[in-house]
């Protein structure tokens, strides 16, 4: 099973390596890509952040063909329209997604850095994204992967599997 | 339970799209308008369970949606959304049935709480819908007890007089269970959450039941120490059930005609005119036309109690109710003197098959009542019925005639019986009460093959 990841404003190498390796369980195939696009159509002037259905679509043009799952993976503060922020964003049976780092830095909240903590927030929130291509929808039970989290809090409380109900229901791609 | 279903109203696709995304992560059904007149068309062929509107839309605003689906469907609960917190705009919403309003942008744990607080009050909402509907099935009271087809005519017009708010009139000899039929017809209305309030109009002097009727003031007569509200005034918005309409005297009639048009009275010694919204059951066991012919109840008055009648038969013409009316009561009473009485002798049973009830479901469940306290054995005998003589040897005579149609040997066999048990089988007692020879006793005893009660 194929695993691209598209860095997309994103910085942290030692991030990026341990995500990888603990991707890496999952997918037998990681393979880092670059794509061109013009993020700057998706930036808002007024919110300071940009429109996480933008880029998706944007990166969706320009690799239609990309083999298997396809993960952005970002620094850039993701909003939709309506809602203040979103942490991320996928085709729900799709295999594009996109997963914002920003607010998952400790320091985004609270100044006090903890590399250990992003880590664990960035991987649930990409098992997250991609449970989403997979065809689960939010899950009720608190400690699957796939409970909808809309704050670090709620990310910390939750797990990093998805529960026995939504494995079940997991439709590999 | 099904994934519920919203609908998502915004002008701008942007919008729409990605609330559809979100909420299509939640698992939700999603169908999205981009305006009023779209989102109309849809509900008209859909249900939903939530839709979300946006407040400023080109045509049609959120606000003129939100009335109009209102109209369509009253469950669907609405979101505004709103670019800008507006504080009479929001007020106007929420009095116009808007289950809530955001804010743009909104906090996604805003939003998602929103919405699912909004489908839990639905859900909890229509629950509440099916319990209040399952309430507002018919019930038959449980005292209410017969299978006969005169029964299942009255529980048939029960409740159909229920259905409506106009006036009824249960007639129905003495015992026949009127003010029981009362309840059942209050209990079924759509009065039920209020009271029903009985008069006995006979039970009453003429002076008190005006009183009693419509209230008084303080001081209105003698003994009237404080204000007092009258039955029509406690009825409000139940049922009043006046019982021996026949009793009431040609002046209350007047009273109760007048209150009964205009559902508007005074307290007695009152100035203050009172209204209150009330149903009038009725029952007597007079005949009301008789009382018309002698002048003594008025014709007005009539046509406007006896709009719907129920007539409910006497005991004696539904004897197939008999038997069950009997294992009710006795079932009722050996619980309630916890006593361990297994049920009625053969004996005992005819015999209140075939008695006439002149008083009805009443004189037969005091009769079982008044057996229950005296039986001694597991069964109730004849004797624990205790009825009057007299009608006891009628209907014993007629029972055997009916029965085997060889009535002297029953009724003598039966006869002797009684003796023998009254005696407690002392046979010389017996024998001299019945004026024949103890030999002749002890060959009549062998001959009908009769055996001491254990």
């Amino acid at each position: 099973m194929v695993l691209n990841i598209i860095p997309l404003k994103f910085s942290n190498d030692s991030l990026l390596k341990k995500l990888i390796f603990r991707l890496s369980v999952l997918f037998d195939d990681i393979r880092i890509s670059y794509t061109l696009i013009d993020i700057e159509k998706s930036y808002s002037d007024q919110r300071k952040q940009y429109h996480s259905t933008v880029i998706l679509e944007s990166v969706i043009k320009s690799n239609p063909d990309m083999e298997g799952n396809v993960l952005i993976l970002t620094e850039m503060d993701l909003f939709v329209p309506v809602l203040t922020h979103v942490f991320g964003e996928a085709q729900l049976n799709g295999k594009f997604s996109i997963v914002s780092v920003c607010r998952l830095y400790e320091e985004f909240y609270t100044s006090e850095s903890d590399s250990r903590l992003v880590s664990d927030r960035s991987y649930k929130e990409i098992l997250h994204e991609l449970g989403h291509n997979f065809g689960l929808v939010h899950c009720k039970d608190w400690e699957c992967v796939m409970h909808v989290s809309n704050s670090v809090e709620e990310i910390d409380i939750k797990g990093n599997y998805y529960c026995v109900s939504c494995q079940k229901n997991f439709r590999r791609k | 339970m099904p994934e519920p279903r919203l609908l998502i109203v915004d002008d701008e696709k942007i919008v729409r799209e990605s609330l559809t995304h979100w909420f299509e992560e939640e698992g939700y059904i999603i169908e999205s308008a981009e305006n009023g007149n779209e989102a109309l068309k849809i509900f008209e062929q859909d249900k939903f369970d939530l839709a979300l509107v946006d407040m400023k839309m080109p045509g049609m605003t959120g606000l003129e949606l939100l009335k109009k689906i209102k109209e369509i469907d009253e469950d669907c609960f609405v979101i505004l959304i709103t670019a800008f917190a507006s504080v009479p705009t929001a007020i106007q919403a929420l009095k116009d049935g808007a289950y809530d309003y955001v804010t743009k942008p909104v906090d996604p744990d805003e939003l998602e709480h929103l919405v699912k607080n909004a489908l839990e009050s639905r859900a909890l909402k229509f629950e509440n819908k099916q319990l209040k509907k399952r309430i507002d099935n018919f019930i038959i009271p449980e005292n209410l007890i017969g299978e006969s087809p005169q029964m299942n005519k009255i529980f048939e017009m029960i409740k159909t007089v229920s259905e409506t708010d106009s006036t009824v009139m249960i007639r129905g000899e003495s015992g026949t269970g009127k003010e029981l039929i009362a309840k059942a017809i209050h209990q079924n209305s759509k009065r039920k959450y209020f009271p029903i309030i009985t008069v006995n109009c006979g039970a009453l002097p003429e002076s008190l039941l005006e009183s009693e009727l419509f209230g008084h003031e303080k001081g209105s007569f003698t003994g009237a120490h404080f204000r007092r509200k009258g039955k029509f005034e406690l009825a409000n918005g139940g049922s009043i059930f006046l019982d021996e309409i026949g009793t009431v005297s040609p002046k209350t009639q007047v009273e109760l005609l007048r209150v009964i048009e205009t559902k508007k009275f005074y307290r007695v010694g009152g100035n203050e005119m009172v209204e209150s919204d009330f149903r009038i059951i009725t029952a007597t066991n007079e005949s009301l036309e008789q009382l018309i012919d002698e002048g003594k109840f008025r014709k007005d008055l009539y046509y406007r109690l006896n709009v719907l009648t129920i007539t409910i038969p006497p005991l004696r013409e539904r004897t197939s109710d008999i038997p069950i009316l009997m294992n009710h009561f006795i079932k009722k009473y050996t619980e309630l003197m916890n006593k361990d009485i297994k049920g009625i002798t053969d004996e005992a049973y005819h015999f209140l098959m075939k008695y006439e009830w002149p008083g009805n479901v009443r004189e037969l469940e005091n009769t079982i009542e008044r057996a229950i306290v005296i039986g001694k054995g597991d069964f109730i005998e004849i004797d624990d019925l205790n009825m009057s003589c007299e009608s006891n040897n009628m209907k014993i005579n007629g029972t055997i005639a009916e029965e085997n149609g060889n009535s002297l040997n029953d009724m003598e066999k039966r006869y002797i019986l009684k003796v023998l048990n009254d005696n407690n089988w002392n046979i010389s007692k017996s024998a001299e009460i019945l004026e024949i020879e103890r030999v002749t006793l002890y060959n009549k005893i062998n001959k009908y093959d009769l055996r001491k009660n254990k």
